[in-house]
C-alpha cells in the first residue's frame, strides 16, 4: 500500500515541470478553495432571497387582513375613538409585536374595544411568520427571540432553581401590580383588564415583555435584560400549575375573592340555621295515649 | 300593663299546640332513631378515616397530588368535615323529632321598677347625702374631688411609652442629592439610553437593593431601617415622549430625556402604586382606584386621593446614569396630623 503511494507520489512528482502543470495546479486549488467555501460558508444569498419572498408573502397576507385598520403601508389610519386611535402604525413595532398580536390571536381583531382579547389563533405559523416579516421591514423594531432567548436549557439544576428563585422576585416587583401573584390577571382603568398569563407561551410572554402590547409598559432589553426575562418566564413555567395543598384555591384571585366569599359563605350558613330553626313537620292527628 | 293582664290577654290567643308525626307515629319514631343512629355511625367511619388519611399519605416533597390537590390535606379536609357534618345532622335530627316537644311560654315584664321602689331609692339617697355631710365640709369635698382626679394622671403619663414622637422622619426620605437610581431586585444603575419610549422600571435608591459586589462608599441599609425606608422611597421610573410631558411649574428639568420619577407611594392611604398604563401615562392604585396622571406632575385624575403624587427631580451624574437632584420637595405617603396639606 505504502509502495503503491509512493509509486504515484513519484509518477505525479515527474510530471510537475509539464508545461500545463502550473495551470492544472491552480486550478485545482481554486476548485478546492470554492468547494470549501461551498460546503462551509452559511447561505446567505439563497436566505436573502427566501426571506424577500417572505416579506412578499407576509405583504399579500397584510393587504387582505391588516390594511383595513393599519393602512396599506403600515402607517396607521388616523381614525380616534375617545382619544384612542383605532389602527396605530406598525412602522417601528418589530416583528416580536406582530409576532406576539397575531400569535396570540389578539390581531386581526373580531371588533373594536377596550382592548383585543386573547383568541383563538387564525394564522397558520408559516404565515404569522411571513407577517411578522413583512411588519418587521416597516421600520427597525424588535425582532422575534431566538429559543436560547428564554429557554433554560444547558443549564445545570442549581442553575435553574437560581434563575426561578431569582425571576420571582422580579416578577413579583415588576409585575404583580398588574398580572396579580399568580398570573391570574386583573382589572385595569376604564374597563381594561390585565390578562391572565399563566398557559401562555414563553415566546410570547417574551414578546409581551420586549413590545409592551396595548396599554402594558415595555420592558426593553435595556429596561430589563435578556436574562432577567428568561428568568422571569422561569418563574412564569415553575408556577403553570400551581400544587395546592388542599382546598379550592379560587383561581388565586387574593383576599378580596375570598373575604367576599367568606361573607356570602356565612351568610348562607346563618339563613340555613335560620330556616332549620323556622321549619319543622307537623301533623293534626292527636297523640294516642298509651 | 300588669303582668297579670298582659297573661291573660295573649295566652288565651295562642293556637292549640300540634304534636310532630313522630309524636304520634311509634313507627315514624323507630324509623327517625334509626336514621340519627345511621349519621352518627358514618361520623364515627369518618372519625376513622381521619387517622387512616393521616397514615396513609405522606406530606411535604413526597406529596401525592390527586386533580392538582394534595391528597393528604384533601382526605383528611374531606372526613374531617364528614365526622363534624354527619354527628351535627345527627344530633338536630335528634332534637327535632325525639325529643321533648313541649311549647314554652316565657313572659317578659316591664323594665321599669315599680313607683314605689323608684320613690324609696330616691330617699335613701338623700339620706345618704345628707348623712355624710358633703355640703357641710366643703374641705373634703373638694380632696375627694381632687383625688379622683389625679387617678387619671398617672394613666396619661404612661402613655408615653406609644412614644417616641416620629419627628420630622415623615418629612423626609432617604433620597440625596446624585443618590443614583437602581433597579428593585437587580440593584444595577440606569443610563438614560438604557431606556425606550415606554418602558417603566420599579426602582429604588441605591443604599436599598443589596447587590453582590457592593459599591464603594455606599452604606447599605439592613433589617427595619431598610424597610421603614424602603416604605417611603420606592419610586416608579418611566420614559415617555419629552413632548407629551407637561411639567409643572417649577418641574421643567425634572425629567431626562422624557425620563420622570415618581414616589410610588399612594397619596391616599398609602399603598405601592405600579399599575402604569402606557398610552394614557394614567397611573392606577389597586386599593381604592385613586388614579394620577404622570404626564402631568401627577395629579389626580380619579379617585378618593387628595393630593398629586410626589415627583423626584432627576438628573445624570458624570458617569451618566440617573441620580436624584434632591429629596422629594414634599412628604411622601398619605396625610398625617402635622402635614402642610397644601
Amino acid at each position: 500500500m505504502i509502495r503503491l503511494v509512493s509509486t504515484a507520489a513519484g509518477k505525479l512528482s515527474r510530471l510537475r515541470r509539464r508545461r500545463w502543470a502550473g495551470v492544472a495546479v491552480v486550478l485545482v486549488a481554486l476548485g478546492l478553495t470554492g468547494g470549501a467555501y461551498t460546503a462551509f460558508s452559511p447561505a446567505s444569498a439563497d436566505e436573502t432571497q427566501s426571506n424577500a419572498e417572505l416579506i412578499a408573502e407576509g405583504r399579500e397576507l397584510y393587504l387582505v387582513g391588516c390594511a383595513s385598520c393599519h393602512g396599506l403601508n403600515g402607517e396607521g389610519i388616523d381614525t380616534t375613538e375617545e382619544g384612542r386611535i383605532v389602527g396605530p402604525t406598525l412602522v417601528g413595532v418589530g416583528a416580536a409585536a406582530a409576532h406576539f398580536q397575531v400569535g396570540t390571536g389578539r390581531m386581526p381583531m373580531a371588533q373594536t374595544g377596550q382592548q383585543a382579547p386573547r383568541k383563538p389563533v387564525t394564522y397558520t405559523e408559516e404565515e404569522i411568520l411571513a407577517l411578522s416579516a413583512f411588519v418587521g421591514s416597516l421600520g427597525p423594531g424588535p425582532a422575534i427571540p431566538a429559543p436560547g432567548d428564554y429557554s433554560l436549557d444547558g443549564l445545570s439544576e442549581e442553575e435553574r432553581e437560581e434563575a426561578t428563585v431569582r425571576g420571582g422576585q422580579i416578577f413579583l416587583t415588576n409585575c404583580t401590580a398588574c398580572h396579580n401573584f399568580q398570573g391570574a390577571g386583573g382589572a385595569m382603568p376604564k374597563g381594561g383588564y390585565a390578562p391572565k398569563i399563566r398557559g401562555v407561551e414563553p415566546i410570547h410572554i417574551y414578546e409581551a415583555m420586549l413590545t409592551g402590547p396595548q396599554t402594558m409598559d415595555s420592558f426593553s432589553n435595556g429596561n430589563l435584560s435578556p436574562e432577567d426575562k428568561r428568568d422571569v418566564i422561569a418563574y412564569l413555567m415553575s408556577i403553570q400549575e400551581p400544587k395546592s395543598s388542599g382546598g379550592f384555591g379560587m383561581g388565586g384571585l387574593g383576599p378580596v375573592a375570598e373575604g367576599l366569599f367568606a361573607w356570602l359563605f356565612l351568610g348562607l350558613l346563618v339563613g340555613f340555621a335560620v330556616w332549620i330553626a323556622a321549619h319543622s313537620t307537623r301533623t293534626t292527628k292527636e297523640k294516642v295515649s298509651e | 300593663v300588669s303582668i297579670e293582664k298582659y297573661e291573660e290577654s295573649t295566652l288565651t290567643e295562642l293556637p292549640p299546640h300540634q304534636w310532630r308525626p313522630t309524636d304520634v307515629d311509634p313507627a315514624l319514631a323507630r324509623r327517625a332513631e334509626r336514621q340519627i343512629a345511621t349519621w352518627w355511625a358514618l361520623s364515627m367511619v369518618c372519625s376513622v378515616l381521619v387517622v387512616v388519611s393521616y397514615v396513609s399519605f405522606a406530606v411535604g416533597d413526597e406529596a401525592t397530588y390527586l386533580l392538582g390537590q394534595d391528597l393528604s390535606h384533601l382526605t383528611i379536609g374531606l372526613s374531617l368535615t364528614g365526622m363534624l357534618l354527619f354527628f351535627g345532622i345527627g344530633t338536630i335530627q335528634w332534637a327535632r323529632k325525639l325529643m321533648g316537644d313541649h311549647e314554652i311560654v316565657e313572659m317578659r315584664h316591664s323594665a321599669a321598677s315599680p313607683p314605689e321602689d323608684r320613690a324609696a331609692v330616691g330617699q335613701a339617697l338623700e339620706l345618704g347625702i345628707a348623712e355624710a355631710g358633703i355640703s357641710r365640709r366643703p374641705l373634703l369635698r373638694n380632696m375627694l374631688l381632687g383625688s379622683l382626679g389625679l387617678m387619671g394622671l398617672p394613666a396619661i403619663v404612661l402613655l408615653r411609652d406609644l412614644g417616641p414622637l416620629p419627628g420630622d422622619v415623615l418629612q423626609h426620605t432617604i433620597w440625596r442629592r446624585g443618590m443614583r437610581v437602581v433597579r428593585d431586585v437587580i440593584g444595577t444603575p440606569i443610563k438614560p439610553a438604557d431606556l425606550i419610549v415606554g418602558d417603566l422600571v420599579n426602582a429604588q435608591p441605591e443604599p436599598l437593593v443589596h447587590v453582590e459586589v457592593p459599591r464603594g462608599g455606599i452604606e447599605y441599609l439592613e433589617g427595619i431601617e431598610l424597610q421603614k425606608e424602603k416604605a417611603k422611597s420606592s419610586v416608579l421610573l418611566l420614559r415617555m415622549e419629552p413632548q407629551d410631558n407637561n411639567p409643572g411649574e417649577g418641574r421643567e428639568d425634572w425629567a431626562v430625556d422624557g425620563i420622570l420619577a415618581y414616589s410610588k407611594i399612594c397619596t391616599h392611604v398609602g399603598c405601592p402604586i405600579s399599575l402604569n398604563e402606557r398610552t394614557t401615562h394614567h397611573l392606577l392604585c389597586p386599593c381604592h382606584q385613586s388614579t394620577f396622571d404622570l404626564a402631568d406632575s401627577g395629579k389626580v385624575v380619579f379617585g378618593p386621593a387628595g393630593r398629586a403624587l410626589p415627583q423626584l427631580p432627576l438628573m445624570v451624574d458624570e458617569e451618566g446614569y440617573l441620580v436624584a437632584q434632591d429629596d422629594f420637595n414634599e412628604p411622601v405617603g398619605p396625610s398625617f396630623w402635622e402635614r402642610n396639606s397644601k
